[in-house]
């Protein structure tokens, strides 16, 4: 965990989203799916953002501007610099041999990065309309799916699943595919364990999301902590 | 000496976060386990954050066995925060931990679930103390119509020192639905807009006791430190600055060092009740 100040390199527009690029300075890219704090000019508490993009020279956020904190965020401009602090939490497995991403909205925001890592895998992205759809040119091998229609009705079996979407997602995605391994968000104050602000049930018991997530397996039955690299090595 | 608040920090966590600290601020523990309130549990407001984490915790019995010595290895000093909703709680509590390794045992008498009256304060202050010799905090709420006649109550039952302040009620509401943001929809409200209340509650409870006090409440910067010292605190704890920066308790150290020095005072605790005036005022020790 390290917390350094970033310099914004440019804002672009992806559809209704922005996608923050920042130079990187020392910090780690981590695994995909771990996530960062970063603090908005002007507010309080930093906002957890998963790494969507990654290269030697910078690090990518993709934001959807809906509050204050976001829109802070995305009304950078090239000048400015903002504390990051990260990488976070633990990431998706990456030992899977039939990858399938599956993802929704705002969402797939880890998945350039996890596609990049893992060869780019076929993916499933659903969005609310056309606009929001721009987002997946980000995400090779995509297929594209808009509202009403639903993701769910394209999952294909005999796919390891990795996702990250909306809850209500999540959880049809876990029914269908119950070995996926599923990406949450919940508010965060701190993102490293200290505020207990992130709880959310796992296991049958509220626990922090930022320590023990942000990636869970879905199993039949409740949530459980992935297994990552650094547990396991 | 820079603590933590109680409650925004995990030392298992965080470790190289605690060790900056000169001493280490458990989260309240309450007799039986909590799990805590439902989420949503935070949110963040124009001028502070709300939080209803509800008391989350192992309880005495795996904290003693498990998380305390492991918080013990870590080197800081620790101070155990207890809670609980009536004063034989406290006092069973302080009576598990009287012969633990523990610095200090501070009170969460300002808990949303437990009113705090001057009676219950006094009350709950001295059944702890009648179970412990360990050195004894009490923290207080800002939210009682007289703070002085708190403190002097909980000196007079025996502590030792006092922490003040606790977060304050705050409610928040979604700006589309205007339901409430939190699931227990009340939280305790910290950060900025606490700083100016916790400056009157040390100030006041400065003079009405004398006693040694530990002000929390909006801290962001050296500065805010010193304010806070020289309203009569001699120690103090961060709290929500800690989330957004945790490297906080260097910077404001760093800081505090800085600003002590620019006013001409030799060190920060030179400024110690400063703003009482020269020489401060004998605390009017309302203790019986």
């Amino acid at each position: 965990m390290r917390r350094e100040l970033l310099d914004v390199v440019r804002v672009e527009e992806v559809g209704p989203y922005r996608l923050l690029r920042l130079g990187r300075g020392r910090l780690e890219s981590g695994l995909p799916g771990q996530f960062f704090m970063l603090s908005p000019p002007g507010r309080l508490l930093p906002r957890p953002m998963s790494l969507c993009l990654a290269t030697r020279t910078e690090l990518g956020f993709l934001i959807d501007p809906v509050g204050p904190g976001t829109r802070a965020l995305t009304g950078m401009a090239r000048g400015d610099s903002l504390n990051v602090l990260g990488p976070l939490g633990n990431g998706f497995r990456l030992d899977v041999e039939r990858p399938l991403l599956v993802g929704g909205g705002i969402g797939i925001a880890p998945f350039p990065y996890l596609s990049e890592r893992l060869n780019h895998p076929p993916a499933v992205l659903g969005f609310r309309t056309a606009a929001h759809a721009e987002a997946a040119s980000l995400v090779p091998n995509s297929e594209v799916i808009v509202e009403p229609r639903l993701v769910t009705e394209a999952l294909r079996t005999g796919h390891d699943v990795l996702a990250c979407g909306p809850e209500p997602m999540l959880r049809a995605v876990g029914k269908l595919a119950p070995a996926a391994q599923l990406a949450w968000e919940a508010p965060m104050a701190c993102g490293y364990g200290a505020c207990y602000g992130c709880a959310v049930e796992i296991d049958g018991r509220l626990s922090r999301l930022c320590v023990d997530g942000p990636v869970l397996m879905s199993h039949d039955r409740g949530l459980t902590p992935v297994m990552s690299e650094r547990d396991a090595a | 000496m820079i603590l933590n608040a109680s409650g925004c920090l995990d030392a298992l966590a965080a470790p190289d976060v605690a060790g900056k600290l000169d001493a280490f601020v458990t989260k309240t523990v309450t007799p039986l386990p909590r799990d805590g309130n439902p989420p949503v549990r935070i949110a963040e407001t124009d001028v502070g954050m709300l939080n209803s984490i509800g008391l989350a915790n192992p309880g005495i019995d795996r904290f003693l066995a498990d998380t305390l010595p492991r918080l013990l290895e870590l080197g800081p000093p620790v101070w155990v925060s207890v809670g609980g909703f009536a004063a034989e709680d406290y006092a069973e509590l302080c009576a598990r931990l009287d012969e633990e390794p523990v610095a200090a045992l501070e009170l969460n008498v300002s808990c949303p679930n437990v009113s705090s009256p001057e009676d219950e304060v006094e009350e709950i202050v001295a059944s702890a103390r009648a179970a412990t010799t360990k050195t004894l905090y009490a923290k207080l709420s800002p939210a009682v119509p007289d703070l002085g006649a708190s403190a002097a109550a909980a000196a007079r039952a025996g502590a030792d020192g006092l922490t003040l302040v606790n977060t304050i009620r705050g409610l928040a509401l979604d700006p589309r639905t205007l339901e409430p943001k939190l699931g227990p929809e009340v939280g305790g409200l910290s950060g900025p807009a606490l700083r100016p209340i916790a400056l009157a509650a040390v100030y006041t409870a400065y003079r009405a006791t004398g006693l040694p006090i530990v002000g929390t409440g909006g801290i962001e910067t050296g500065a805010h430190a010193l304010e806070l010292i020289a309203a009569g605190a001699s120690a103090f704890a961060l709290g929500t600055v800690l989330f957004a920066d945790p490297e906080a308790p260097v910077r404001v150290r760093d800081e505090l060092e800085h600003e002590a020095s620019a006013r001409g005072f030799q060190t920060p605790l030179a400024a110690y009740a400063a703003a009482h005036g020269e020489p401060p005022p004998t605390p009017l020790r309302r203790v019986a």
